[in-house]
Protein backbone atom coordinates (compact mmCIF):
# COMPACT_ATOMS: atom_id res chain seq x y z
CA UNK A 1 0.00 0.00 0.00
CA UNK A 2 2.66 2.47 1.12
CA UNK A 3 4.93 1.33 -1.65
CA UNK A 4 2.14 1.91 -4.17
CA UNK A 5 1.54 5.45 -2.84
CA UNK A 6 5.22 6.33 -3.11
CA UNK A 7 5.32 5.00 -6.64
CA UNK A 8 2.20 7.01 -7.55
CA UNK A 9 3.69 10.18 -6.07
CA UNK A 10 6.93 9.69 -7.96
CA UNK A 11 5.08 9.26 -11.21
CA UNK A 12 2.59 12.10 -10.83
CA UNK A 13 4.94 14.85 -9.66
CA UNK A 14 6.70 16.20 -12.75
CA UNK A 15 10.32 15.29 -12.59
CA UNK A 16 11.91 18.62 -11.68
CA UNK A 17 15.45 17.52 -11.49
CA UNK A 18 16.99 21.01 -11.56
CA UNK A 19 15.59 23.96 -9.71
CA UNK A 20 16.71 27.60 -9.23
CA UNK A 21 17.56 29.04 -5.82
CA UNK A 22 18.10 32.78 -6.15
CA UNK A 23 19.66 35.63 -4.22
CA UNK A 24 19.85 39.36 -4.93
CA UNK A 25 22.34 41.81 -3.49
CA UNK A 26 19.37 44.10 -2.80
CA UNK A 27 15.72 43.94 -3.67
CA UNK A 28 15.22 47.69 -3.30
CA UNK A 29 17.00 50.55 -5.03
CA UNK A 30 16.52 53.94 -3.46
CA UNK A 31 17.09 57.03 -5.62
CA UNK A 32 18.64 59.45 -3.16
CA UNK A 33 20.05 62.95 -3.66
CA UNK A 34 23.48 61.51 -4.45
CA UNK A 35 22.22 58.61 -6.59
CA UNK A 36 24.52 57.96 -9.51
CA UNK A 37 23.39 54.58 -10.71
CA UNK A 38 23.90 51.34 -8.87
CA UNK A 39 24.85 47.75 -9.35
CA UNK A 40 22.67 44.74 -8.65
CA UNK A 41 24.30 41.40 -8.03
CA UNK A 42 22.09 38.51 -9.09
CA UNK A 43 23.36 35.13 -7.89
CA UNK A 44 22.00 31.68 -7.25
CA UNK A 45 22.44 27.99 -7.37
CA UNK A 46 20.88 25.04 -9.12
CA UNK A 47 19.27 22.65 -6.63
CA UNK A 48 19.24 18.99 -7.69
CA UNK A 49 17.73 15.82 -6.36
CA UNK A 50 19.73 13.77 -8.81
CA UNK A 51 23.33 13.88 -10.13
CA UNK A 52 24.14 16.37 -12.90
CA UNK A 53 22.62 14.96 -16.07
CA UNK A 54 25.15 13.99 -18.67
CA UNK A 55 24.95 15.26 -22.21
CA UNK A 56 24.33 18.89 -23.18
CA UNK A 57 25.80 21.43 -20.70
CA UNK A 58 23.57 23.63 -18.58
CA UNK A 59 22.99 27.22 -19.73
CA UNK A 60 21.66 30.12 -17.73
CA UNK A 61 20.02 33.33 -18.98
CA UNK A 62 19.22 36.22 -16.67
CA UNK A 63 17.09 39.20 -17.72
CA UNK A 64 16.25 42.37 -15.84
CA UNK A 65 13.40 44.53 -17.15
CA UNK A 66 12.23 47.95 -15.98
CA UNK A 67 8.58 48.99 -15.82
CA UNK A 68 6.92 49.37 -19.23
CA UNK A 69 6.55 52.91 -20.58
CA UNK A 70 5.23 54.65 -23.66
CA UNK A 71 7.87 56.32 -25.78
CA UNK A 72 7.58 58.88 -28.55
CA UNK A 73 10.32 58.29 -31.11
CA UNK A 74 10.88 61.38 -33.21
CA UNK A 75 12.84 61.82 -36.39
CA UNK A 76 14.43 65.03 -37.58
CA UNK A 77 14.61 66.04 -41.18
CA UNK A 78 15.61 69.17 -42.99
CA UNK A 79 12.88 71.75 -43.46
CA UNK A 80 13.63 75.21 -44.83
CA UNK A 81 17.31 74.73 -44.11
CA UNK A 82 17.04 73.71 -40.46
CA UNK A 83 16.74 70.33 -38.77
CA UNK A 84 13.31 69.87 -37.24
CA UNK A 85 11.39 66.98 -35.69
CA UNK A 86 9.07 66.00 -38.51
CA UNK A 87 7.61 62.55 -37.95
CA UNK A 88 7.16 60.39 -34.90
CA UNK A 89 6.13 56.91 -33.85
CA UNK A 90 4.70 56.06 -30.46
CA UNK A 91 5.76 52.73 -29.01
CA UNK A 92 3.68 51.47 -26.11
CA UNK A 93 4.71 49.07 -23.38
CA UNK A 94 8.45 49.32 -24.00
CA UNK A 95 10.57 48.20 -21.04
CA UNK A 96 12.21 51.36 -19.72
CA UNK A 97 15.28 49.27 -18.95
CA UNK A 98 16.34 45.88 -20.25
CA UNK A 99 19.45 43.84 -19.59
CA UNK A 100 20.15 40.29 -20.60
CA UNK A 101 23.13 38.18 -19.54
CA UNK A 102 23.80 34.59 -20.53
CA UNK A 103 26.46 31.88 -20.21
CA UNK A 104 26.85 31.72 -23.99
CA UNK A 105 25.76 33.98 -26.85
CA UNK A 106 21.97 33.87 -27.04
CA UNK A 107 21.66 32.58 -30.63
CA UNK A 108 23.68 29.48 -29.66
CA UNK A 109 21.55 28.44 -26.69
CA UNK A 110 18.12 29.87 -27.37
CA UNK A 111 15.80 28.69 -30.11
CA UNK A 112 13.75 31.23 -31.98
CA UNK A 113 10.47 29.73 -30.79
CA UNK A 114 11.48 29.79 -27.13
CA UNK A 115 12.66 33.37 -27.56
CA UNK A 116 9.39 34.48 -29.09
CA UNK A 117 7.44 32.68 -26.36
CA UNK A 118 9.37 34.18 -23.43
CA UNK A 119 10.61 37.39 -25.10
CA UNK A 120 14.14 37.00 -23.83
CA UNK A 121 16.46 38.72 -26.30
CA UNK A 122 16.55 42.53 -26.43
CA UNK A 123 15.04 42.46 -29.88
CA UNK A 124 12.11 40.28 -28.82
CA UNK A 125 11.51 42.16 -25.59
CA UNK A 126 11.28 45.42 -27.52
CA UNK A 127 9.49 44.33 -30.63
CA UNK A 128 6.51 43.20 -28.65
CA UNK A 129 5.15 46.70 -27.98
CA UNK A 130 2.28 48.12 -29.91
CA UNK A 131 3.17 51.00 -32.16
CA UNK A 132 1.14 53.81 -33.60
CA UNK A 133 2.45 56.09 -36.27
CA UNK A 134 2.22 56.86 -39.90
CA UNK A 135 4.56 55.55 -42.54
CA UNK A 136 5.88 52.15 -43.36
CA UNK A 137 9.26 52.65 -41.77
CA UNK A 138 8.26 51.79 -38.19
CA UNK A 139 11.13 49.26 -37.99
CA UNK A 140 13.58 52.13 -38.59
CA UNK A 141 12.13 53.94 -35.59
CA UNK A 142 12.35 50.82 -33.41
CA UNK A 143 15.98 50.37 -34.49
CA UNK A 144 16.60 53.94 -33.35
CA UNK A 145 14.89 53.20 -30.03
CA UNK A 146 17.19 50.23 -29.40
CA UNK A 147 20.24 52.23 -30.50
CA UNK A 148 19.55 55.27 -28.31
CA UNK A 149 18.59 53.25 -25.26
CA UNK A 150 21.69 51.07 -25.68
CA UNK A 151 23.84 54.20 -25.93
CA UNK A 152 22.37 55.41 -22.62
CA UNK A 153 23.01 51.98 -21.02
CA UNK A 154 19.29 51.40 -20.72
CA UNK A 155 19.43 48.34 -22.96
CA UNK A 156 22.29 45.99 -22.23
CA UNK A 157 22.62 43.05 -24.54
CA UNK A 158 25.03 40.62 -22.91
CA UNK A 159 27.46 43.27 -21.66
CA UNK A 160 27.76 41.80 -18.18
CA UNK A 161 29.23 38.29 -18.12
CA UNK A 162 27.32 35.50 -16.46
CA UNK A 163 29.57 33.08 -14.61
CA UNK A 164 28.47 29.50 -14.10
CA UNK A 165 30.57 27.20 -11.93
CA UNK A 166 30.33 23.44 -11.75
CA UNK A 167 26.96 23.73 -13.50
CA UNK A 168 25.62 24.77 -10.10
CA UNK A 169 26.58 28.27 -8.97
CA UNK A 170 25.86 31.25 -11.18
CA UNK A 171 26.19 34.99 -10.78
CA UNK A 172 26.09 38.20 -12.75
CA UNK A 173 25.94 41.87 -11.92
CA UNK A 174 23.84 44.42 -13.77
CA UNK A 175 24.74 48.11 -13.81
CA UNK A 176 21.70 50.31 -13.39
CA UNK A 177 22.31 53.84 -14.75
CA UNK A 178 21.13 56.96 -12.92
CA UNK A 179 18.32 57.84 -15.32
CA UNK A 180 15.99 55.06 -14.17
CA UNK A 181 12.22 55.07 -14.37
CA UNK A 182 10.72 54.29 -10.98
CA UNK A 183 8.79 51.08 -10.47
CA UNK A 184 9.07 47.33 -10.28
CA UNK A 185 12.08 45.82 -12.06
CA UNK A 186 11.46 42.20 -12.94
CA UNK A 187 14.33 39.77 -13.04
CA UNK A 188 13.88 36.40 -14.74
CA UNK A 189 16.24 33.44 -14.67
CA UNK A 190 16.05 30.65 -17.23
CA UNK A 191 17.83 27.30 -16.98
CA UNK A 192 18.28 25.64 -20.34
CA UNK A 193 19.59 22.32 -21.55
CA UNK A 194 19.88 21.73 -25.25
CA UNK A 195 17.74 24.76 -26.02
CA UNK A 196 14.91 23.53 -23.82
CA UNK A 197 13.89 25.48 -20.73
CA UNK A 198 14.31 23.29 -17.63
CA UNK A 199 13.27 25.80 -14.99
CA UNK A 200 12.42 29.49 -14.67
CA UNK A 201 12.33 31.81 -11.72
CA UNK A 202 11.03 35.36 -11.39
CA UNK A 203 11.39 38.04 -8.74
CA UNK A 204 11.34 41.79 -8.61
CA UNK A 205 13.40 44.75 -7.45
CA UNK A 206 11.70 47.92 -6.34
CA UNK A 207 13.22 51.16 -7.66
CA UNK A 208 11.90 54.34 -6.06
CA UNK A 209 12.98 57.83 -5.11
CA UNK A 210 13.44 58.06 -1.35
CA UNK A 211 13.80 60.77 1.24
CA UNK A 212 14.02 64.37 0.02
CA UNK A 213 13.88 63.36 -3.64
CA UNK A 214 10.63 61.45 -3.07
CA UNK A 215 9.16 64.32 -1.08
CA UNK A 216 9.99 67.01 -3.66
CA UNK A 217 8.78 64.91 -6.58
CA UNK A 218 5.49 64.06 -4.89
CA UNK A 219 4.91 67.64 -3.81
CA UNK A 220 5.66 68.97 -7.31
CA UNK A 221 3.02 66.70 -8.81
CA UNK A 222 0.39 66.59 -6.06
CA UNK A 223 0.55 70.24 -4.91
CA UNK A 224 2.17 72.11 -7.81
CA UNK A 225 1.15 75.56 -6.60
CA UNK A 226 2.52 74.97 -3.10
CA UNK A 227 5.69 73.52 -4.63
CA UNK A 228 6.05 76.52 -6.97
CA UNK A 229 5.69 79.05 -4.14
CA UNK A 230 8.08 77.02 -1.99
CA UNK A 231 10.63 76.90 -4.83
CA UNK A 232 10.50 80.67 -5.18
CA UNK A 233 10.88 81.26 -1.43
CA UNK A 234 13.72 78.76 -1.09
CA UNK A 235 15.53 80.29 -4.06
CA UNK A 236 15.10 83.86 -2.75
CA UNK A 237 16.33 82.89 0.74
CA UNK A 238 19.25 80.88 -0.69
CA UNK A 239 20.28 83.76 -2.94
CA UNK A 240 20.04 86.26 -0.10
CA UNK A 241 21.98 83.98 2.26
CA UNK A 242 24.72 83.33 -0.28
CA UNK A 243 25.29 87.03 -0.84
CA UNK A 244 25.18 87.74 2.92
CA UNK A 245 27.73 84.99 3.63
CA UNK A 246 29.95 86.19 0.80
CA UNK A 247 29.87 89.77 2.06
CA UNK A 248 30.65 88.68 5.62
CA UNK A 249 33.51 86.58 4.27
CA UNK A 250 34.96 89.59 2.45
CA UNK A 251 35.23 91.71 5.57
CA UNK B 1 30.07 64.94 -6.45
CA UNK B 2 27.10 63.71 -8.43
CA UNK B 3 23.70 64.97 -7.43
CA UNK B 4 20.36 63.59 -8.57
CA UNK B 5 17.88 66.28 -9.61
CA UNK B 6 14.40 65.14 -8.53
CA UNK B 7 12.42 66.87 -11.29
CA UNK B 8 14.87 66.79 -14.18
CA UNK B 9 15.48 63.13 -13.23
CA UNK B 10 19.11 63.22 -14.25
CA UNK B 11 22.26 62.95 -12.23
CA UNK B 12 24.75 65.81 -12.74
CA UNK B 13 27.90 66.97 -11.08
CA UNK B 14 27.04 69.49 -8.36
CA UNK B 15 30.30 71.40 -8.88
CA UNK B 16 29.57 71.70 -12.58
CA UNK B 17 26.25 73.37 -11.72
CA UNK B 18 27.91 75.64 -9.15
CA UNK B 19 30.54 76.45 -11.78
CA UNK B 20 27.98 77.32 -14.46
CA UNK B 21 26.10 79.43 -11.93
CA UNK B 22 29.35 81.11 -10.94
CA UNK B 23 30.44 81.77 -14.50
CA UNK B 24 27.11 83.23 -15.53
CA UNK B 25 27.15 85.18 -12.26
CA UNK B 26 30.57 86.67 -13.06
CA UNK B 27 29.36 87.70 -16.51
CA UNK B 28 26.15 89.17 -15.15
CA UNK B 29 28.12 91.09 -12.53
CA UNK B 30 30.62 92.33 -15.14
CA UNK B 31 28.05 93.41 -17.68
CA UNK B 32 25.14 94.24 -15.41
CA UNK B 33 22.77 91.82 -17.14
CA UNK B 34 20.57 89.12 -15.63
CA UNK B 35 22.35 86.34 -17.44
CA UNK B 36 19.29 84.20 -17.98
CA UNK B 37 19.95 84.22 -21.70
CA UNK B 38 23.32 82.56 -21.07
CA UNK B 39 22.23 80.27 -18.21
CA UNK B 40 19.45 78.49 -20.08
CA UNK B 41 21.53 77.52 -23.17
CA UNK B 42 24.34 76.33 -20.83
CA UNK B 43 21.85 74.00 -19.16
CA UNK B 44 20.85 72.65 -22.60
CA UNK B 45 24.51 71.96 -23.36
CA UNK B 46 25.01 69.83 -20.22
CA UNK B 47 21.92 67.74 -20.89
CA UNK B 48 19.20 69.23 -18.69
CA UNK B 49 15.86 68.75 -20.52
CA UNK B 50 14.96 72.12 -22.16
CA UNK B 51 11.55 72.26 -20.48
CA UNK B 52 13.19 71.96 -17.05
CA UNK B 53 15.96 74.40 -17.96
CA UNK B 54 13.50 77.10 -19.01
CA UNK B 55 11.16 76.72 -16.01
CA UNK B 56 14.02 76.51 -13.52
CA UNK B 57 15.68 79.50 -15.18
CA UNK B 58 12.61 81.59 -14.38
CA UNK B 59 12.77 80.48 -10.75
CA UNK B 60 16.47 81.31 -10.55
CA UNK B 61 15.95 84.80 -12.03
CA UNK B 62 13.46 85.75 -9.31
CA UNK B 63 15.98 84.95 -6.64
CA UNK B 64 19.00 86.53 -8.32
CA UNK B 65 17.12 89.78 -9.08
CA UNK B 66 15.73 90.06 -5.55
CA UNK B 67 18.69 91.69 -3.83
CA UNK B 68 19.15 94.03 -6.79
CA UNK B 69 15.57 95.24 -6.50
CA UNK B 70 15.96 95.84 -2.74
CA UNK B 71 18.96 98.07 -3.43
CA UNK B 72 17.02 100.06 -6.04
CA UNK B 73 13.99 100.42 -3.75
CA UNK B 74 16.24 101.86 -1.06
CA UNK B 75 17.66 104.35 -3.56
CA UNK B 76 14.09 105.12 -4.75
CA UNK B 77 15.05 104.44 -8.36
CA UNK B 78 11.97 102.36 -9.13
CA UNK B 79 8.96 103.77 -10.95
CA UNK B 80 6.37 101.61 -9.21
CA UNK B 81 3.51 102.92 -11.31
CA UNK B 82 5.25 102.23 -14.60
CA UNK B 83 6.42 98.89 -13.19
CA UNK B 84 2.85 97.90 -12.39
CA UNK B 85 1.62 98.83 -15.88
CA UNK B 86 4.46 96.82 -17.45
CA UNK B 87 3.66 94.00 -15.04
CA UNK B 88 0.04 93.74 -16.12
CA UNK B 89 1.18 93.32 -19.72
CA UNK B 90 3.91 90.93 -18.57
CA UNK B 91 1.52 88.59 -16.79
CA UNK B 92 -0.74 88.37 -19.83
CA UNK B 93 2.32 87.71 -22.01
CA UNK B 94 3.65 85.06 -19.63
CA UNK B 95 0.30 83.28 -19.61
CA UNK B 96 0.28 83.23 -23.43
CA UNK B 97 3.91 82.10 -23.52
CA UNK B 98 3.35 79.21 -21.10
CA UNK B 99 0.28 78.17 -23.11
CA UNK B 100 2.37 78.04 -26.31
CA UNK B 101 5.17 76.25 -24.47
CA UNK B 102 2.88 73.53 -23.07
CA UNK B 103 1.14 73.00 -26.40
CA UNK B 104 4.42 72.63 -28.29
CA UNK B 105 5.84 70.36 -25.58
CA UNK B 106 2.96 67.98 -26.28
CA UNK B 107 3.80 67.77 -29.99
CA UNK B 108 7.56 67.58 -29.44
CA UNK B 109 8.50 70.95 -30.92
CA UNK B 110 9.41 72.80 -27.74
CA UNK B 111 13.18 72.38 -28.25
CA UNK B 112 12.88 73.89 -31.70
CA UNK B 113 10.78 76.80 -30.42
CA UNK B 114 13.20 77.62 -27.61
CA UNK B 115 16.28 77.28 -29.82
CA UNK B 116 14.77 79.42 -32.58
CA UNK B 117 13.85 82.15 -30.11
CA UNK B 118 17.38 82.08 -28.75
CA UNK B 119 19.04 82.21 -32.15
CA UNK B 120 16.86 85.09 -33.35
CA UNK B 121 17.06 87.22 -30.21
CA UNK B 122 20.70 86.57 -29.36
CA UNK B 123 21.58 87.25 -32.99
CA UNK B 124 19.74 90.58 -33.11
CA UNK B 125 20.89 91.80 -29.69
CA UNK B 126 24.48 90.66 -30.20
CA UNK B 127 24.81 92.34 -33.57
CA UNK B 128 23.20 95.60 -32.41
CA UNK B 129 25.37 95.70 -29.30
CA UNK B 130 28.53 94.98 -31.24
CA UNK B 131 28.05 97.83 -33.72
CA UNK B 132 26.79 100.19 -31.05
CA UNK B 133 29.89 99.56 -28.94
CA UNK B 134 32.17 99.88 -31.97
CA UNK B 135 30.77 103.28 -32.87
CA UNK B 136 30.97 104.32 -29.21
CA UNK B 137 34.70 103.51 -29.23
CA UNK B 138 35.14 105.40 -32.47
CA UNK B 139 33.28 108.37 -31.02
CA UNK B 140 35.46 108.30 -27.88
CA UNK B 141 38.55 108.53 -30.08
CA UNK B 142 37.31 111.68 -31.77
CA UNK B 143 38.45 114.90 -30.19
CA UNK B 144 35.08 116.57 -30.36
CA UNK B 145 32.40 113.87 -30.07
CA UNK B 146 29.12 114.89 -31.71
CA UNK B 147 26.23 114.50 -29.31
CA UNK B 148 23.55 112.11 -30.44
CA UNK B 149 20.23 113.55 -29.46
CA UNK B 150 17.56 111.16 -28.27
CA UNK B 151 14.57 111.46 -30.52
CA UNK B 152 11.03 111.49 -29.20
CA UNK B 153 8.88 109.02 -31.01
CA UNK B 154 5.74 110.95 -31.77
CA UNK B 155 3.24 108.25 -32.67
CA UNK B 156 3.79 106.63 -29.27
CA UNK B 157 2.88 109.86 -27.56
CA UNK B 158 -0.25 110.33 -29.62
CA UNK B 159 -2.08 107.28 -28.24
CA UNK B 160 -5.08 107.44 -25.90
CA UNK B 161 -5.38 106.32 -22.21
CA UNK B 162 -2.70 108.70 -20.99
CA UNK B 163 -1.35 108.32 -17.50
CA UNK B 164 1.07 110.30 -15.33
CA UNK B 165 4.26 108.52 -14.30
CA UNK B 166 5.78 110.90 -11.77
CA UNK B 167 8.99 109.00 -11.01
CA UNK B 168 9.82 108.91 -14.72
CA UNK B 169 8.48 112.42 -15.34
CA UNK B 170 6.31 111.13 -18.19
CA UNK B 171 2.73 111.67 -19.27
CA UNK B 172 2.10 108.96 -21.87
CA UNK B 173 -0.43 106.42 -23.01
CA UNK B 174 -0.49 103.08 -21.13
CA UNK B 175 -0.71 101.10 -24.38
CA UNK B 176 3.03 101.05 -25.26
CA UNK B 177 4.19 99.90 -21.79
CA UNK B 178 1.47 97.20 -21.66
CA UNK B 179 2.51 95.92 -25.11
CA UNK B 180 6.23 95.99 -24.21
CA UNK B 181 5.48 94.17 -20.94
CA UNK B 182 3.50 91.57 -22.84
CA UNK B 183 6.27 90.87 -25.34
CA UNK B 184 8.79 90.49 -22.52
CA UNK B 185 6.36 88.18 -20.70
CA UNK B 186 6.11 85.88 -23.71
CA UNK B 187 9.91 85.81 -24.00
CA UNK B 188 10.29 85.13 -20.30
CA UNK B 189 7.98 82.12 -20.49
CA UNK B 190 9.48 80.64 -23.65
CA UNK B 191 13.17 81.39 -23.13
CA UNK B 192 13.45 81.21 -19.34
CA UNK B 193 14.96 84.66 -19.21
CA UNK B 194 14.09 87.82 -17.30
CA UNK B 195 13.97 89.82 -20.51
CA UNK B 196 15.99 92.76 -19.23
CA UNK B 197 17.94 92.81 -22.48
CA UNK B 198 14.74 93.71 -24.35
CA UNK B 199 13.08 95.69 -21.58
CA UNK B 200 15.89 98.14 -20.89
CA UNK B 201 16.41 99.33 -24.48
CA UNK B 202 12.63 99.46 -24.98
CA UNK B 203 12.19 101.68 -21.92
CA UNK B 204 14.99 104.01 -22.94
CA UNK B 205 14.34 104.31 -26.67
CA UNK B 206 10.58 103.71 -27.00
CA UNK B 207 9.21 105.12 -23.75
CA UNK B 208 11.95 107.76 -23.26
CA UNK B 209 12.23 106.91 -19.57
CA UNK B 210 15.11 108.50 -17.62
CA UNK B 211 18.06 106.08 -17.38
CA UNK B 212 18.27 106.20 -13.59
CA UNK B 213 14.87 104.54 -13.05
CA UNK B 214 15.18 102.05 -15.93
CA UNK B 215 17.16 99.28 -14.20
CA UNK B 216 15.15 99.34 -10.96
CA UNK B 217 11.83 99.38 -12.77
CA UNK B 218 12.80 96.56 -15.09
CA UNK B 219 13.99 94.48 -12.09
CA UNK B 220 10.64 95.13 -10.39
CA UNK B 221 8.76 93.93 -13.45
CA UNK B 222 11.09 90.99 -14.07
CA UNK B 223 10.77 89.61 -10.53
CA UNK B 224 7.00 89.48 -10.66
CA UNK B 225 6.76 88.21 -14.23
CA UNK B 226 9.44 85.54 -13.66
CA UNK B 227 7.76 84.54 -10.38
CA UNK B 228 4.42 84.26 -12.14
CA UNK B 229 6.06 82.26 -14.97
CA UNK B 230 7.63 79.90 -12.43
CA UNK B 231 4.24 79.21 -10.88
CA UNK B 232 2.65 78.68 -14.30
CA UNK B 233 5.37 76.23 -15.34
CA UNK B 234 5.17 74.47 -11.96
CA UNK B 235 1.42 73.97 -12.26
CA UNK B 236 1.13 73.23 -15.99
CA UNK B 237 4.17 71.13 -16.82
CA UNK B 238 5.78 70.29 -13.42
CA UNK B 239 9.19 71.29 -14.69
CA UNK B 240 10.59 73.54 -11.94
CA UNK B 241 13.56 71.83 -10.28
CA UNK B 242 14.24 73.54 -6.97
CA UNK B 243 17.49 71.64 -6.32
CA UNK B 244 18.85 72.78 -9.67
CA UNK B 245 17.71 76.36 -9.04
CA UNK B 246 19.40 76.57 -5.63
CA UNK B 247 22.73 75.17 -6.89
CA UNK B 248 22.81 77.60 -9.83
CA UNK B 249 21.84 80.44 -7.57
CA UNK B 250 24.52 79.92 -4.94
CA UNK B 251 27.17 79.86 -7.67
CA UNK B 252 25.51 82.79 -9.40
CA UNK B 253 25.32 85.10 -6.40
CA UNK B 254 28.98 84.60 -5.52
CA UNK B 255 29.99 84.95 -9.17
CA UNK B 256 28.06 88.21 -9.48
CA UNK B 257 30.02 89.78 -6.63
CA UNK B 258 33.30 88.77 -8.26
CA UNK B 259 32.06 89.96 -11.66
CA UNK B 260 31.09 93.42 -10.37
CA UNK B 261 34.66 93.88 -9.16
CA UNK B 262 36.17 92.81 -12.49
CA UNK B 263 33.69 94.98 -14.37
CA UNK B 264 34.58 98.12 -12.43
CA UNK B 265 38.18 97.85 -13.63
CA UNK B 266 37.31 97.68 -17.32
CA UNK B 267 36.12 100.29 -19.80
CA UNK B 268 32.41 100.24 -20.58
CA UNK B 269 32.86 100.04 -24.36
CA UNK B 270 35.30 97.13 -24.13
CA UNK B 271 32.89 95.33 -21.82
CA UNK B 272 30.06 95.81 -24.26
CA UNK B 273 32.12 94.48 -27.16
CA UNK B 274 33.07 91.43 -25.10
CA UNK B 275 29.46 90.82 -24.11
CA UNK B 276 28.34 91.23 -27.73
CA UNK B 277 30.91 88.65 -28.87
CA UNK B 278 29.81 86.24 -26.12
CA UNK B 279 26.17 86.61 -27.09
CA UNK B 280 27.03 86.00 -30.75
CA UNK B 281 29.10 82.95 -29.79
CA UNK B 282 26.20 81.32 -27.92
CA UNK B 283 23.89 82.26 -30.79
CA UNK B 284 26.29 80.70 -33.30
CA UNK B 285 26.51 77.45 -31.37
CA UNK B 286 22.73 77.16 -31.19
CA UNK B 287 22.37 78.06 -34.86
CA UNK B 288 24.90 75.38 -35.86
CA UNK B 289 22.82 72.79 -33.98
CA UNK B 290 19.89 73.74 -36.17
CA UNK B 291 21.80 73.98 -39.44
CA UNK B 292 24.17 71.02 -39.30
CA UNK B 293 22.98 67.48 -39.79
CA UNK B 294 22.74 65.98 -36.27
CA UNK B 295 24.65 62.76 -35.55
CA UNK B 296 21.50 61.12 -34.28
CA UNK B 297 18.39 62.00 -36.24
CA UNK B 298 16.12 60.30 -33.75
CA UNK B 299 15.18 61.35 -30.24
CA UNK B 300 13.09 59.71 -27.55
CA UNK B 301 10.58 61.13 -25.15
CA UNK B 302 9.48 58.82 -22.35
CA UNK B 303 5.83 59.51 -21.64
CA UNK B 304 5.74 57.97 -18.16
CA UNK B 305 4.61 54.63 -16.81
CA UNK B 306 1.48 52.83 -17.86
Amino acid sequence: MLRALVLWLMLSVPAVSEEIVLGLSHDQVGITATFDGTNVLIFGAVKRTAPIPSGAPLDVIITLAGPPVDVDIRRKSRRAGIWVNTDSVRATGVPSFYAVASTAPLPLILSDSTDSQYRISVRRALLSPGTTGKGADIPVFLEALVRIQARDDLFQDGQSPLALEEETLFQTSVDLPSNLVEGQYTTRIFLLRDGVIVDTFQTSIDVAKVGLERWLYTLAHAQPLVYGIMSLLIAIVAGWLASAVFRAFQR
Amino acid sequence: MQIYLPIAEVSVNAFLLLGIGGMVGILSGMFGVGGGFLMTPMLFFIGIPPAVAVATGANQIVASSFSGLLAHLRRKTVDLRMGTVLLVGGMVGAAIGVRIFTALKAVGQVDLLVTLFYVVFLGIIGTLMFFEALSAIRRARMTNPPRTKRKRINWIHAMPFKMKFRASGLYISVIPPVVIGMCVGVLSAIMGVGGGFIMVPAMIYLLSMPTKVVIGTSLFQIIFVAGFTTLLHATSSYTVDVVLAVLLLVGGVIGAQVGTRIGSRMKAEQLRILLALLVLLVCGKLALDLLLRPNELFSLQILGGL
